[in-house]
Formats: structure tokens, C-alpha cells, sequence
């Protein structure tokens, strides 16, 4: 069933306006997930969560979504905007150039409510691969003050140190859709970030973590992880340096 | 086995199969397709033993090839201990015996049986 409800009235500045789908499901009591529109008024500006909110403010405060930082740093409002994973906060309507604007959970996560989904398997995952630095010496017991790079050496895993587990890219992958114990390129990219840093040493227990029949190897490089990250990480790439390790051709 | 192993086997045979196929092909195109495909000139294939062996390998190839690639396309679709391992021991069995079945019939007319 759709609820129409408008808030132009509220917004006397703006001449354009939106029908917000929000995708509306609670699993204690729902069946199936429902959409519900809402007529929203929005500026160049305005983002996708921000006209969520406003749904929020004035129509149904009950509309369960996930946020914090609004500015693309915290990798809380990820959400599939038009059937893409993006981050609510860094996606513009006026971008998206609909009329409609249909917002739905991340897919490959099992649904809280509404909008906000369950993040444990990512961060299983994350977990799972190590994501520090492993070594036996630590920068209080070495001779030097720290452990020091060189820029090139930083150059080989920088881009996936950006990484802000928004989840966007296992929303994307199609392997983790069929999959429920793949690893996720989540988790490999962090995978590869760690094994290409030179200051860490855990590389084979990295390596043997991910060298299982539900790692690395099923990823079929379909590169829809690289597509949506809001942080330009390339998780595919990533991957694939990975796998140069495991067929020796990388050391 | 480790799955990077597995792997390796994996593209290796794959590598191997497109190198072999590709001489079978060309051996083939000595003759014209109909010919190729008599009973006697098949025999004769089979008995001339530089070409039954090379027969035999892509033989392995594929199937070793066919079958992990069949295991992994069945261990996404579906998840479980018990299911994973029916699999994957199910899939070797299937490979061993495509290969067992193909070698008998080069061995059986080697042997003058057929």
C-alpha cells in the first residue's frame, strides 16, 4: 500500500520535487518489504538522505535509517538509490536525474528494518582477515622512533587504506548474493592492504585465511565493487594483486 | 589440497587443453569432416599410439578442468558441511570415472578387443 505525502508547502524556496520511494519492511511483522512515497521538495544540494530525513521530521518518524557523519566519512547510510549501492549522504538528487527516487536496504544484508540492515557478516569477515599490522617488534621496542616507508612503499596500499566499510561493495558483488560464505571483496581488498604493507609480516596467515573454497578464488572479477565505492578504493584490483601472491607470481 | 593449488591445476589444464585441442583440430584437417569421423579412421586414431596418448591427455585435461569448474559453480550455489563435501567428492568421482571410461575404450582397441 502507497502513502502520499507531500511537503512542498514547507519548502517555499524550491520549485522542484521528487516522489521519494522508501522501501518499508519489518521482519517481526512484514511479510514482504512495501514501498511508501513521499513528495519531497529538494535544492541542487539536497541529498538523498537529507530528503529521507525530511521524511522523518515531518510525515513518518518511524522510517528506520542509518546515519551519522553526512559527509561520506562514517559508512553509515549505504542504500540502494535507484538499484544502485550508494551512500545516502554523498548522492545528490538532483544528480540522479528521476523524478522518482526509489530507496531500498543494501542488498547481500539481512534487513533490521526499512532501511537499515545488519552489518555482522562484514565485519566478520573484516575481522577475520586481521586487519592490523602483525609483527613481532613494535615501534616502542625498535631502535626507531617508527617504522618508517618509503612513498613508493606506500603507494602499493594507500588507496585501500581509504576504505570505510560502508558495505556498498559486497552490496554490489554478485557472488556474495548466492554465496553466504564468501569472503567478500570487502574483506580482501583490507586483505591486500595489510599483506602489501611492507612494515607487516603476517602475510601467509593472511594469505592461507583467504585460500579457502569460499575466498579469493570465487571472485569472478565482475568489478561492480570497484563501481561503487564512494571512496575510490578498487577492491577488484585489489583482489587480483591478491591472487598474484597465492600463483607466485608476487612475493 | 589447498584451493590455490586447485587452481593452478585449474588454469594449467585449461592452458593445456586450448594447446592440445587446437593440434587435434589441425590433425583433423587432414581429411575431410565425414571421413573424419568413420569407424575405421577412428580406430586407426586410436591405434597409432602418439595420437591416442595425446587423445588421453586431453582427456585428463578436460575432464580435471570440467569437473572443478562444475564443483565450484555448485559450491555457490548452494552452502552447507555436508553438501559442500558431497560435492566436491562427488565431482571427483564423476572425473575419475569420465577418465576410466575413456581410457577403456583406447585401451580396449589397442588390446584388439573392439
Amino acid at each position: 500500500m502507497a502513502q502520499v505525502s507531500s511537503v512542498a508547502d514547507k519548502q517555499t524556496t524550491s520549485s522542484k520535487s521528487i516522489t521519494l520511494r522508501i522501501s518499508r519492511y519489518n521482519p517481526e511483522y512484514d511479510d514482504a518489504s512495501r514501498f511508501m512515497e513521499f513528495n519531497v521538495s529538494y535544492e541542487k544540494w539536497t541529498t538523498v538522505l537529507e530528503a529521507i530525513l525530511e521524511v522523518k521530521q515531518y510525515f513518518d518518524h518511524s522510517v528506520a535509517v542509518r546515519y551519522s557523519c553526512r559527509q561520506a566519512t562514517c559508512g553509515s547510510c549505504g542504500m540502494m538509490i535507484n538499484g544502485k549501492p550508494r551512500l545516502a549522504c554523498f548522492t545528490k538528487i538532483s544528480e540522479l536525474d528521476s523524478n522518482v527516487v526509489t530507496v531500498e536496504p543494501m542488498s547481500n544484508f539481512p534487513i533490521i528494518r526499512d532501511l537499515a540492515v545488519k552489518f555482522e557478516r562484514l565485519f566478520d569477515t573484516h575481522h577475520k582477515i586481521k586487519p592490523y599490522l602483525i609483527r613481532d617488534d613494535t615501534e616502542i621496542e625498535s631502535d626507531e622512533k617508527e617504522f618508517l616507508q618509503s612513498p613508493e612503499e606506500v603507494e602499493q596500499y594507500i588507496q585501500f587504506a581509504n576504505c570505510i566499510k560502508c558495505g556498498l561493495c559486497n552490496a554490489a558483488c554478485p557472488t556474495m548474493a548466492t554465496d553466504s560464505s564468501f569472503v567478500g571483496p570487502q574483506a580482501l581488498a583490507q586483505a591486500y592492504r595489510y599483506v602489501a604493507d611492507s612494515r607487516d609480516k603476517g602475510k601467509d596467515s593472511r594469505l592461507k585465511m583467504i585460500d579457502e573454497s569460499h575466498g579469493i578464488w570465487r571472485c569472478h572479477f565482475a568489478g561492480s565493487c570497484s563501481q561503487v565505492c564512494p571512496k575510490g578504493v578498487d577492491p577488484a584490483m585489489g583482489i587480483q594483486l591478491l591472487r598474484g601472491y597465492l600463483l607466485g607470481f608476487r612475493s | 589440497m589447498r584451493e590455490s593449488t586447485i587452481m593452478k591445476i585449474h588454469y594449467g589444464t585449461a592452458l593445456a587443453a586450448v594447446a592440445l585441442v587446437a593440434v587435434h583440430i589441425l590433425m583433423r584437417l587432414t581429411m575431410n569432416f565425414a571421413e573424419s569421423l568413420e569407424y575405421e579412421t577412428v580406430l586407426a586414431n586410436y591405434k597409432f599410439i602418439p595420437y591416442a596418448l595425446m587423445l588421453e591427455l586431453i582427456l585428463i585435461l578436460l575432464s580435471v578442468h570440467g569437473f572443478n569448474g562444475l564443483r565450484v559453480i555448485l559450491l555457490e550455489l548452494k552452502q552447507g558441511r555436508t553438501y559442500e563435501k558431497a560435492v566436491s567428492y562427488g565431482c571427483l568421482a564423476a572425473m575419475v570415472g569420465l577418465i576410466a571410461y575413456g581410457s577403456r575404450t583406447i585401451i580396449m582397441v589397442n588390446m584388439g578387443m573392439v
